[in-house]
Protein backbone atom coordinates (compact mmCIF):
# COMPACT_ATOMS: atom_id res chain seq x y z
CA UNK A 1 0.00 0.00 0.00
CA UNK A 2 1.41 3.40 -0.89
CA UNK A 3 1.61 5.66 2.10
CA UNK A 4 -0.02 9.08 1.93
CA UNK A 5 3.45 10.60 2.36
CA UNK A 6 4.61 9.03 -0.88
CA UNK A 7 1.55 10.07 -2.81
CA UNK A 8 1.99 13.69 -1.78
CA UNK A 9 5.76 13.80 -2.17
CA UNK A 10 5.63 16.85 -4.45
CA UNK A 11 2.80 18.70 -2.80
CA UNK A 12 3.59 22.40 -2.37
CA UNK A 13 3.89 23.63 1.19
CA UNK A 14 1.41 26.39 0.46
CA UNK A 15 -0.85 27.73 -2.25
CA UNK A 16 -1.16 31.52 -2.17
CA UNK A 17 -3.49 33.82 -4.04
CA UNK A 18 -1.48 36.14 -6.27
CA UNK A 19 -3.48 39.13 -7.45
CA UNK A 20 -6.92 38.38 -8.85
CA UNK A 21 -6.03 35.77 -11.42
CA UNK A 22 -3.01 33.79 -10.29
CA UNK A 23 -1.87 31.26 -7.72
CA UNK A 24 1.58 30.83 -6.28
CA UNK A 25 2.55 27.31 -5.28
CA UNK A 26 5.41 27.50 -2.83
CA UNK A 27 7.81 24.61 -2.25
CA UNK A 28 10.36 26.28 0.00
CA UNK A 29 12.16 29.51 0.74
CA UNK A 30 15.70 28.85 -0.42
CA UNK A 31 17.60 28.26 -3.64
CA UNK A 32 18.21 24.53 -3.49
CA UNK A 33 18.44 21.99 -6.34
CA UNK A 34 16.04 19.51 -4.68
CA UNK A 35 13.37 22.19 -4.15
CA UNK A 36 13.77 23.50 -7.69
CA UNK A 37 13.48 19.92 -8.98
CA UNK A 38 10.08 19.63 -7.27
CA UNK A 39 9.00 22.88 -8.92
CA UNK A 40 9.84 21.52 -12.38
CA UNK A 41 8.38 18.06 -11.76
CA UNK A 42 5.10 19.66 -10.66
CA UNK A 43 5.22 22.08 -13.59
CA UNK A 44 5.63 19.20 -16.06
CA UNK A 45 2.75 17.28 -14.51
CA UNK A 46 0.43 20.28 -14.64
CA UNK A 47 1.54 20.91 -18.23
CA UNK A 48 0.62 17.33 -19.21
CA UNK A 49 -2.95 17.68 -18.00
CA UNK A 50 -3.16 21.37 -18.71
CA UNK A 51 -6.77 22.58 -18.40
CA UNK A 52 -8.00 25.17 -20.93
CA UNK A 53 -8.24 27.82 -18.23
CA UNK A 54 -4.55 27.73 -17.45
CA UNK A 55 -2.86 30.59 -19.34
CA UNK A 56 0.65 30.39 -17.93
CA UNK A 57 2.71 27.98 -15.85
CA UNK A 58 5.71 29.92 -14.56
CA UNK A 59 8.44 28.14 -12.59
CA UNK A 60 10.84 30.02 -10.31
CA UNK A 61 13.55 28.83 -7.87
CA UNK A 62 11.21 27.52 -5.21
CA UNK A 63 7.76 28.49 -6.42
CA UNK A 64 5.45 27.96 -9.36
CA UNK A 65 2.92 30.51 -10.58
CA UNK A 66 -0.28 29.53 -12.39
CA UNK A 67 -2.06 32.31 -14.30
CA UNK A 68 -5.76 31.65 -14.78
CA UNK A 69 -8.21 32.77 -17.43
CA UNK A 70 -10.84 34.54 -15.35
CA UNK A 71 -13.26 34.53 -18.29
CA UNK A 72 -13.36 30.75 -18.15
CA UNK A 73 -15.27 30.86 -14.85
CA UNK A 74 -18.24 33.17 -15.39
CA UNK A 75 -19.98 33.86 -12.10
CA UNK A 76 -17.44 31.82 -10.16
CA UNK A 77 -14.13 32.56 -8.49
CA UNK A 78 -11.27 31.41 -10.73
CA UNK A 79 -8.75 31.09 -7.92
CA UNK A 80 -11.05 28.90 -5.79
CA UNK A 81 -11.88 26.71 -8.78
CA UNK A 82 -8.20 26.28 -9.63
CA UNK A 83 -7.31 25.41 -6.04
CA UNK A 84 -10.07 22.79 -6.03
CA UNK A 85 -8.65 21.33 -9.26
CA UNK A 86 -5.11 21.28 -7.82
CA UNK A 87 -6.32 19.49 -4.70
CA UNK A 88 -7.73 16.69 -6.85
CA UNK A 89 -4.34 16.11 -8.51
CA UNK A 90 -1.69 13.80 -7.20
CA UNK A 91 1.78 15.05 -7.94
CA UNK A 92 4.39 12.35 -8.11
CA UNK A 93 8.13 12.67 -8.61
CA UNK A 94 8.85 11.98 -12.30
CA UNK A 95 12.43 10.90 -11.69
CA UNK A 96 15.50 11.61 -13.73
CA UNK A 97 15.44 11.51 -17.50
CA UNK A 98 12.42 13.79 -17.61
CA UNK A 99 14.60 16.84 -18.27
CA UNK A 100 16.20 17.74 -21.59
CA UNK A 101 19.96 18.20 -21.80
CA UNK A 102 21.41 21.07 -23.84
CA UNK A 103 25.07 21.73 -24.62
CA UNK A 104 26.24 25.32 -24.83
CA UNK A 105 29.49 26.01 -26.70
CA UNK A 106 31.50 28.78 -25.05
CA UNK A 107 34.56 30.71 -26.06
CA UNK A 108 36.13 31.57 -22.73
CA UNK A 109 38.20 34.69 -22.15
CA UNK A 110 39.57 37.29 -24.53
CA UNK A 111 37.22 40.05 -25.60
CA UNK A 112 34.33 37.56 -25.23
CA UNK A 113 35.13 37.03 -21.55
CA UNK A 114 36.57 40.26 -20.15
CA UNK A 115 36.17 39.17 -16.51
CA UNK A 116 37.66 35.67 -16.85
CA UNK A 117 41.01 36.69 -15.34
CA UNK A 118 39.36 38.48 -12.39
CA UNK A 119 37.11 35.50 -11.65
CA UNK A 120 40.10 33.12 -11.79
CA UNK A 121 42.10 35.38 -9.46
CA UNK A 122 39.12 35.66 -7.08
CA UNK A 123 38.79 31.86 -7.04
CA UNK A 124 42.55 31.37 -6.65
CA UNK A 125 42.64 29.24 -9.78
CA UNK A 126 44.55 29.46 -13.00
CA UNK A 127 42.47 30.10 -16.06
CA UNK A 128 42.52 26.52 -17.38
CA UNK A 129 41.32 25.21 -14.00
CA UNK A 130 38.55 27.76 -13.91
CA UNK A 131 37.37 26.74 -17.39
CA UNK A 132 37.66 23.05 -16.44
CA UNK A 133 35.53 23.62 -13.35
CA UNK A 134 32.93 25.69 -15.23
CA UNK A 135 32.61 23.06 -17.98
CA UNK A 136 32.54 20.19 -15.46
CA UNK A 137 29.38 21.57 -13.87
CA UNK A 138 25.97 20.11 -14.53
CA UNK A 139 23.52 22.95 -14.41
CA UNK A 140 19.75 23.21 -14.22
CA UNK A 141 17.72 26.04 -15.72
CA UNK A 142 16.00 27.07 -12.49
CA UNK A 143 13.91 29.62 -14.35
CA UNK A 144 13.90 32.00 -17.32
CA UNK A 145 13.44 35.63 -16.39
CA UNK A 146 14.97 39.13 -16.31
CA UNK A 147 14.74 39.17 -20.11
CA UNK A 148 13.24 36.79 -22.69
CA UNK A 149 15.24 33.56 -22.65
CA UNK A 150 17.65 34.54 -19.84
CA UNK A 151 18.40 31.32 -17.93
CA UNK A 152 19.11 31.41 -14.21
CA UNK A 153 21.33 28.35 -13.82
CA UNK A 154 21.89 26.60 -10.53
CA UNK A 155 24.75 24.17 -10.02
CA UNK A 156 27.74 26.54 -10.13
CA UNK A 157 30.83 25.19 -8.34
CA UNK A 158 30.84 27.30 -5.12
CA UNK A 159 34.55 28.00 -5.64
CA UNK A 160 33.66 30.00 -8.76
CA UNK A 161 31.12 32.27 -7.07
CA UNK A 162 31.96 35.96 -7.24
CA UNK A 163 29.84 39.03 -6.45
CA UNK A 164 28.44 41.06 -9.34
CA UNK A 165 30.28 44.10 -10.68
CA UNK A 166 29.84 47.14 -8.46
CA UNK A 167 28.91 49.18 -11.50
CA UNK A 168 27.04 47.21 -14.17
CA UNK A 169 28.32 47.45 -17.74
CA UNK A 170 26.17 49.54 -20.02
CA UNK A 171 26.54 46.90 -22.72
CA UNK A 172 27.01 43.16 -22.51
CA UNK A 173 27.02 41.31 -25.83
CA UNK A 174 24.37 38.73 -26.71
CA UNK A 175 25.49 35.22 -25.74
CA UNK A 176 27.72 36.43 -22.89
CA UNK A 177 28.15 33.84 -20.14
CA UNK A 178 28.33 35.42 -16.72
CA UNK A 179 28.71 34.68 -13.04
CA UNK A 180 26.56 36.64 -10.60
CA UNK A 181 27.11 35.58 -7.01
CA UNK A 182 26.47 31.83 -6.81
CA UNK A 183 24.62 31.76 -10.12
CA UNK A 184 25.69 31.53 -13.70
CA UNK A 185 23.65 32.63 -16.69
CA UNK A 186 23.72 33.69 -20.32
CA UNK A 187 22.61 37.04 -21.74
CA UNK A 188 20.26 36.33 -24.69
CA UNK A 189 20.42 39.90 -26.01
CA UNK A 190 22.90 42.74 -25.87
CA UNK A 191 22.14 45.17 -23.08
CA UNK A 192 23.25 46.42 -19.69
CA UNK A 193 24.38 43.81 -17.18
CA UNK A 194 26.24 43.42 -13.91
CA UNK A 195 27.39 39.80 -14.00
CA UNK A 196 31.08 38.86 -14.44
CA UNK A 197 31.47 37.87 -18.08
CA UNK A 198 33.76 34.88 -18.57
CA UNK A 199 32.93 33.85 -22.12
CA UNK A 200 30.45 33.93 -24.93
CA UNK A 201 28.40 31.43 -26.90
CA UNK A 202 27.55 31.83 -30.58
CA UNK A 203 24.26 29.99 -29.95
CA UNK A 204 21.11 32.11 -30.18
CA UNK A 205 19.21 32.00 -26.90
CA UNK A 206 16.18 34.00 -28.01
CA UNK A 207 14.74 34.34 -31.49
CA UNK A 208 11.07 35.22 -31.56
CA UNK A 209 10.63 33.72 -35.06
CA UNK A 210 11.69 30.26 -33.82
CA UNK A 211 9.34 27.77 -32.23
CA UNK A 212 10.01 27.62 -29.33
CA UNK A 213 11.58 31.08 -29.28
CA UNK A 214 14.06 30.29 -26.53
CA UNK A 215 16.95 27.83 -26.73
CA UNK A 216 16.37 26.75 -23.14
CA UNK A 217 13.27 25.86 -21.17
CA UNK A 218 12.80 25.85 -17.39
CA UNK A 219 14.06 22.57 -15.94
CA UNK A 220 16.53 21.85 -18.77
CA UNK A 221 19.94 20.48 -17.89
CA UNK A 222 22.85 22.49 -19.29
CA UNK A 223 26.49 21.68 -19.94
CA UNK A 224 29.08 24.18 -21.10
CA UNK A 225 31.65 23.03 -23.66
CA UNK A 226 34.79 25.07 -24.26
CA UNK A 227 35.50 25.90 -27.91
CA UNK A 228 38.14 27.99 -29.66
CA UNK A 229 37.82 29.66 -33.03
CA UNK B 1 6.76 57.63 -27.51
CA UNK B 2 4.31 55.67 -29.64
CA UNK B 3 4.08 51.88 -29.78
CA UNK B 4 1.79 49.32 -31.39
CA UNK B 5 -0.21 47.46 -28.73
CA UNK B 6 -3.12 45.05 -28.46
CA UNK B 7 -4.31 43.31 -25.29
CA UNK B 8 -0.94 41.60 -24.80
CA UNK B 9 0.39 38.04 -24.88
CA UNK B 10 -0.13 35.12 -22.57
CA UNK B 11 1.44 31.69 -22.49
CA UNK B 12 5.11 32.73 -22.65
CA UNK B 13 5.88 33.96 -19.14
CA UNK B 14 7.82 30.77 -18.36
CA UNK B 15 10.26 31.78 -21.11
CA UNK B 16 10.87 35.16 -19.50
CA UNK B 17 8.48 36.86 -21.93
CA UNK B 18 6.07 39.33 -20.35
CA UNK B 19 2.58 40.42 -21.27
CA UNK B 20 3.05 43.85 -22.90
CA UNK B 21 -0.19 45.22 -24.38
CA UNK B 22 -2.09 48.46 -23.86
CA UNK B 23 -1.41 50.03 -20.45
CA UNK B 24 -4.97 51.39 -20.37
CA UNK B 25 -6.82 48.45 -21.91
CA UNK B 26 -10.17 50.15 -21.23
CA UNK B 27 -9.46 53.12 -23.50
CA UNK B 28 -7.75 50.87 -26.07
CA UNK B 29 -10.86 48.67 -26.20
CA UNK B 30 -13.33 51.55 -26.58
CA UNK B 31 -11.20 53.08 -29.37
CA UNK B 32 -11.37 49.75 -31.20
CA UNK B 33 -15.13 49.36 -30.69
CA UNK B 34 -15.70 52.87 -32.05
CA UNK B 35 -14.13 51.98 -35.40
CA UNK B 36 -15.78 48.55 -35.59
CA UNK B 37 -12.74 46.51 -34.52
CA UNK B 38 -12.59 43.61 -32.07
CA UNK B 39 -11.22 44.64 -28.66
CA UNK B 40 -7.89 42.95 -29.33
CA UNK B 41 -7.07 44.75 -32.61
CA UNK B 42 -3.74 46.59 -32.59
CA UNK B 43 -3.85 50.32 -31.81
CA UNK B 44 -1.19 52.98 -31.41
CA UNK B 45 -0.43 53.81 -27.79
CA UNK B 46 0.77 57.42 -27.62
CA UNK B 47 2.62 58.32 -24.41
CA UNK B 48 2.57 62.03 -23.46
CA UNK B 49 3.09 63.25 -27.05
CA UNK B 50 2.53 61.62 -30.40
CA UNK B 51 3.48 61.47 -34.04
CA UNK B 52 2.29 63.12 -37.22
CA UNK B 53 0.65 60.56 -39.48
CA UNK B 54 -0.04 60.95 -43.19
CA UNK B 55 -3.04 58.85 -44.25
CA UNK B 56 -2.70 57.71 -47.83
CA UNK B 57 -6.14 56.13 -47.84
CA UNK B 58 -9.50 56.98 -46.35
CA UNK B 59 -10.42 55.29 -43.12
CA UNK B 60 -12.21 55.63 -39.78
CA UNK B 61 -10.25 56.43 -36.64
CA UNK B 62 -10.94 57.05 -32.95
CA UNK B 63 -8.77 58.51 -30.20
CA UNK B 64 -9.48 57.49 -26.60
CA UNK B 65 -7.65 57.68 -23.29
CA UNK B 66 -5.69 60.83 -22.50
CA UNK B 67 -7.16 64.19 -23.46
CA UNK B 68 -4.75 65.04 -26.28
CA UNK B 69 -4.36 67.82 -28.79
CA UNK B 70 -5.06 65.96 -32.03
CA UNK B 71 -5.55 67.74 -35.35
CA UNK B 72 -6.52 66.63 -38.82
CA UNK B 73 -5.24 69.09 -41.41
CA UNK B 74 -5.21 71.71 -38.67
CA UNK B 75 -8.75 71.03 -37.41
CA UNK B 76 -8.82 69.89 -33.78
CA UNK B 77 -10.64 66.58 -33.44
CA UNK B 78 -12.29 65.45 -30.19
CA UNK B 79 -11.80 62.03 -28.66
CA UNK B 80 -14.14 59.14 -27.84
CA UNK B 81 -15.99 59.08 -31.20
CA UNK B 82 -15.46 57.61 -34.68
CA UNK B 83 -14.00 60.07 -37.15
CA UNK B 84 -14.12 59.51 -40.89
CA UNK B 85 -10.96 60.63 -42.68
CA UNK B 86 -10.73 61.11 -46.43
CA UNK B 87 -7.57 59.94 -48.18
CA UNK B 88 -4.58 62.27 -48.09
CA UNK B 89 -5.20 63.84 -44.68
CA UNK B 90 -2.51 64.51 -42.10
CA UNK B 91 -3.19 63.75 -38.47
CA UNK B 92 -0.91 65.45 -35.96
CA UNK B 93 -0.75 64.33 -32.39
CA UNK B 94 0.30 67.11 -30.04
CA UNK B 95 0.75 66.73 -26.32
CA UNK B 96 -1.51 64.88 -23.90
CA UNK B 97 -3.11 67.65 -21.79
CA UNK B 98 -4.67 65.42 -19.17
CA UNK B 99 -3.73 61.79 -18.77
CA UNK B 100 -0.58 60.16 -20.11
CA UNK B 101 -1.65 57.71 -22.79
CA UNK B 102 -3.91 58.11 -25.80
CA UNK B 103 -5.00 55.26 -28.08
CA UNK B 104 -5.48 55.69 -31.80
CA UNK B 105 -7.59 52.94 -33.34
CA UNK B 106 -7.91 52.60 -37.10
CA UNK B 107 -10.70 50.64 -38.81
CA UNK B 108 -9.51 47.11 -39.45
CA UNK B 109 -6.60 47.51 -37.06
CA UNK B 110 -2.92 48.10 -37.67
CA UNK B 111 -1.48 45.21 -39.60
CA UNK B 112 1.67 43.86 -37.95
CA UNK B 113 2.46 40.18 -37.64
CA UNK B 114 1.37 38.55 -34.42
CA UNK B 115 4.36 37.14 -32.57
CA UNK B 116 3.68 34.60 -29.80
CA UNK B 117 0.00 35.34 -30.18
CA UNK B 118 0.09 39.14 -30.02
CA UNK B 119 0.83 42.22 -32.10
CA UNK B 120 2.07 44.08 -29.02
CA UNK B 121 5.49 45.69 -28.88
CA UNK B 122 7.72 44.11 -26.24
CA UNK B 123 10.22 46.91 -25.66
CA UNK B 124 12.35 44.88 -23.24
CA UNK B 125 12.54 41.90 -25.56
CA UNK B 126 12.79 44.17 -28.64
CA UNK B 127 10.19 42.30 -30.69
CA UNK B 128 6.57 42.70 -31.72
CA UNK B 129 4.72 45.74 -33.04
CA UNK B 130 6.94 47.85 -35.30
CA UNK B 131 10.20 45.85 -35.23
CA UNK B 132 10.19 45.67 -31.46
CA UNK B 133 10.54 49.40 -30.93
CA UNK B 134 8.68 52.70 -30.70
CA UNK B 135 7.61 54.32 -33.96
CA UNK B 136 10.21 56.44 -35.76
CA UNK B 137 9.96 59.11 -38.41
CA UNK B 138 9.56 57.46 -41.80
CA UNK B 139 7.86 54.27 -40.57
CA UNK B 140 5.01 53.05 -42.77
CA UNK B 141 2.10 51.37 -41.02
CA UNK B 142 -0.01 48.94 -42.96
CA UNK B 143 -3.69 49.32 -42.17
CA UNK B 144 -5.83 46.31 -42.65
CA UNK B 145 -8.91 47.92 -44.14
CA UNK B 146 -8.57 50.78 -46.59
CA UNK B 147 -10.25 52.53 -49.47
CA UNK B 148 -13.64 53.41 -47.95
CA UNK B 149 -15.68 55.99 -49.84
CA UNK B 150 -15.19 59.02 -47.58
CA UNK B 151 -15.30 62.41 -49.28
CA UNK B 152 -14.88 64.76 -46.33
CA UNK B 153 -13.78 64.82 -42.70
CA UNK B 154 -16.77 63.73 -40.63
CA UNK B 155 -16.86 64.33 -36.85
CA UNK B 156 -20.05 63.10 -35.16
CA UNK B 157 -21.55 65.12 -32.32
CA UNK B 158 -21.99 62.14 -30.00
CA UNK B 159 -19.23 60.58 -27.94
CA UNK B 160 -18.59 57.94 -25.30
CA UNK B 161 -18.33 59.07 -21.68
CA UNK B 162 -15.40 57.19 -20.09
CA UNK B 163 -16.36 57.97 -16.49
CA UNK B 164 -16.02 56.70 -13.84
CA UNK B 165 -12.90 54.93 -15.15
CA UNK B 166 -11.28 58.14 -16.36
CA UNK B 167 -12.19 61.32 -14.53
CA UNK B 168 -9.30 63.74 -14.54
CA UNK B 169 -10.58 65.93 -11.68
CA UNK B 170 -10.82 63.02 -9.23
CA UNK B 171 -7.56 61.91 -7.54
CA UNK B 172 -6.30 58.53 -8.70
CA UNK B 173 -6.97 55.67 -6.29
CA UNK B 174 -5.17 52.35 -6.34
CA UNK B 175 -7.03 49.70 -4.41
CA UNK B 176 -4.83 46.99 -2.94
CA UNK B 177 -5.49 43.39 -2.06
CA UNK B 178 -2.95 41.85 0.28
CA UNK B 179 -0.34 39.19 -0.22
CA UNK B 180 -1.37 35.98 1.50
CA UNK B 181 1.89 35.79 3.23
CA UNK B 182 4.08 37.80 5.58
CA UNK B 183 2.71 40.75 7.51
CA UNK B 184 0.19 41.79 4.87
CA UNK B 185 0.17 45.22 3.28
CA UNK B 186 2.26 47.71 5.33
CA UNK B 187 0.10 50.50 6.84
CA UNK B 188 2.63 53.09 5.65
CA UNK B 189 1.42 52.49 2.09
CA UNK B 190 -1.99 53.95 2.97
CA UNK B 191 -0.76 56.68 5.30
CA UNK B 192 0.06 59.27 2.66
CA UNK B 193 -0.11 59.84 -1.08
CA UNK B 194 2.66 58.90 -3.52
CA UNK B 195 4.15 60.87 -6.38
CA UNK B 196 4.80 59.22 -9.74
CA UNK B 197 8.55 59.50 -10.42
CA UNK B 198 9.88 60.55 -13.82
CA UNK B 199 11.64 57.17 -14.17
CA UNK B 200 8.23 55.47 -14.43
CA UNK B 201 7.54 53.66 -17.68
CA UNK B 202 5.56 50.79 -19.18
CA UNK B 203 7.35 48.37 -16.89
CA UNK B 204 6.23 50.07 -13.72
CA UNK B 205 5.23 53.17 -11.84
CA UNK B 206 8.05 54.19 -9.53
CA UNK B 207 6.53 55.97 -6.58
CA UNK B 208 8.06 58.57 -4.29
CA UNK B 209 6.91 59.43 -0.79
CA UNK B 210 7.52 58.75 2.88
CA UNK B 211 9.62 55.61 2.81
CA UNK B 212 7.95 52.42 3.99
CA UNK B 213 9.94 50.72 6.72
CA UNK B 214 9.34 47.02 6.81
CA UNK B 215 11.56 44.24 8.05
CA UNK B 216 10.95 42.11 5.00
CA UNK B 217 14.19 40.46 4.00
CA UNK B 218 15.17 40.34 0.31
CA UNK B 219 13.47 37.24 -0.92
CA UNK B 220 14.68 34.98 -3.67
CA UNK B 221 13.25 35.77 -7.09
CA UNK B 222 9.71 34.61 -7.64
CA UNK B 223 7.07 35.24 -10.30
CA UNK B 224 5.48 38.68 -10.47
CA UNK B 225 2.63 40.10 -12.57
CA UNK B 226 1.23 43.43 -13.71
CA UNK B 227 -0.40 44.86 -10.58
CA UNK B 228 2.27 43.51 -8.23
CA UNK B 229 3.53 46.07 -5.69
CA UNK B 230 7.20 45.63 -4.93
CA UNK B 231 9.17 47.21 -2.11
CA UNK B 232 12.86 47.81 -2.88
CA UNK B 233 15.25 48.44 0.05
CA UNK B 234 14.83 52.24 -0.26
CA UNK B 235 11.19 51.92 0.87
CA UNK B 236 9.77 53.54 -2.29
CA UNK B 237 7.28 51.10 -3.86
CA UNK B 238 7.13 50.10 -7.50
CA UNK B 239 3.79 49.19 -9.09
CA UNK B 240 4.45 46.79 -11.95
CA UNK B 241 2.52 47.50 -15.13
CA UNK B 242 1.99 45.96 -18.60
CA UNK B 243 5.70 45.42 -19.38
CA UNK B 244 6.37 43.85 -15.96
CA UNK B 245 9.28 41.45 -15.97
CA UNK B 246 8.30 37.84 -15.26
CA UNK B 247 10.23 37.41 -12.00
CA UNK B 248 11.31 39.76 -9.24
CA UNK B 249 13.39 39.62 -6.08
CA UNK B 250 12.00 42.57 -4.13
CA UNK B 251 9.46 41.75 -1.42
CA UNK B 252 5.86 41.77 -2.66
CA UNK B 253 3.69 43.96 -0.43
CA UNK B 254 0.35 43.79 -2.23
CA UNK B 255 -1.45 43.77 -5.54
CA UNK B 256 -3.38 46.60 -7.19
CA UNK B 257 -6.73 45.45 -8.58
CA UNK B 258 -7.41 45.38 -12.32
CA UNK B 259 -10.35 47.75 -12.26
CA UNK B 260 -7.98 50.56 -11.23
CA UNK B 261 -5.29 49.93 -13.88
CA UNK B 262 -6.79 52.20 -16.61
CA UNK B 263 -6.71 55.30 -14.40
CA UNK B 264 -3.23 54.45 -13.08
CA UNK B 265 -1.93 53.99 -16.63
CA UNK B 266 -2.97 57.60 -17.21
CA UNK B 267 -0.84 59.04 -14.38
CA UNK B 268 1.78 61.52 -15.51
CA UNK B 269 5.16 62.00 -13.84
CA UNK B 270 4.67 64.25 -10.79
CA UNK B 271 1.00 63.31 -10.31
CA UNK B 272 -0.16 61.62 -7.13
CA UNK B 273 -1.86 58.37 -6.27
CA UNK B 274 -3.56 57.25 -3.06
CA UNK B 275 -3.59 53.61 -2.06
CA UNK B 276 -6.59 52.13 -0.33
CA UNK B 277 -7.09 48.63 1.07
CA UNK B 278 -9.69 46.50 -0.65
CA UNK B 279 -11.36 43.15 -0.15
CA UNK B 280 -11.36 40.39 -2.74
CA UNK B 281 -15.14 40.76 -3.01
CA UNK B 282 -14.79 44.46 -3.83
CA UNK B 283 -12.08 43.66 -6.39
CA UNK B 284 -14.30 41.11 -8.07
CA UNK B 285 -17.36 43.38 -8.02
CA UNK B 286 -15.38 46.30 -9.48
CA UNK B 287 -14.04 44.10 -12.24
CA UNK B 288 -17.54 42.89 -13.14
CA UNK B 289 -18.96 46.42 -13.00
CA UNK B 290 -16.27 47.59 -15.40
CA UNK B 291 -16.96 44.67 -17.75
CA UNK B 292 -20.68 45.56 -17.68
CA UNK B 293 -19.98 49.21 -18.47
CA UNK B 294 -17.82 48.11 -21.38
CA UNK B 295 -20.58 45.78 -22.62
CA UNK B 296 -23.11 48.65 -22.45
CA UNK B 297 -20.70 50.92 -24.33
CA UNK B 298 -20.25 48.22 -26.98
CA UNK B 299 -24.05 48.02 -27.40
CA UNK B 300 -24.40 51.80 -27.64
CA UNK B 301 -21.68 51.95 -30.30
CA UNK B 302 -23.21 49.08 -32.25
CA UNK B 303 -26.55 50.97 -32.20
CA UNK B 304 -24.92 54.14 -33.53
CA UNK B 305 -23.11 52.24 -36.26
CA UNK B 306 -26.34 50.55 -37.33
CA UNK B 307 -28.19 53.87 -37.43
CA UNK B 308 -25.37 55.36 -39.50
CA UNK B 309 -25.41 52.44 -41.92
CA UNK B 310 -29.20 52.59 -42.46
CA UNK B 311 -29.15 56.36 -42.94
CA UNK B 312 -26.68 56.12 -45.81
Amino acid sequence: MPTPERATALQPSSIELLGEDALLLRFGDVIAPEINARVHATSRQIERQRPDWLLDIVPAYSSLMLVLDMNAFPGRDAQSEAIAWLQQQTFLPDGTGAAREVEIAVEYGGSDGPDLIDVARHAGLDIDDLIARHTAGRYTVAMLGFAPGFPYLIGLDPALAMPRLETPRTRVEAGSVGIGGTQTGIYPQAGPGGWRIIGRTPQILFDVSRDPPTLLAPGDLVRFVAVTD
Amino acid sequence: MTTVQDLGRTGSRHLGIGQSGAMDAYSHTIANLLVGNPANAATLEVTLAGPTLAFRTSTIIAVCGADADVRVDGIEIPGWRPIRLPAGTTLSFGACRRGARAYLAIAGGIRVSALLGSASTDLRGAFGGMRGRALMRGDVLDIAKAGMAIAALDIPAWSIDPSPELQWDIPAIARVIGPDRSGGVPDDLFASSWRVAPASNRQGLRLEGTAITQDTPMSISEPVLPGTLQLPPDGQPILLMADAQTHGGYPRIGHVIRADWPRLAQLRPGERVHFRPCTREEASQSRLDQAHRLARIALAIAGRRQAKASSR
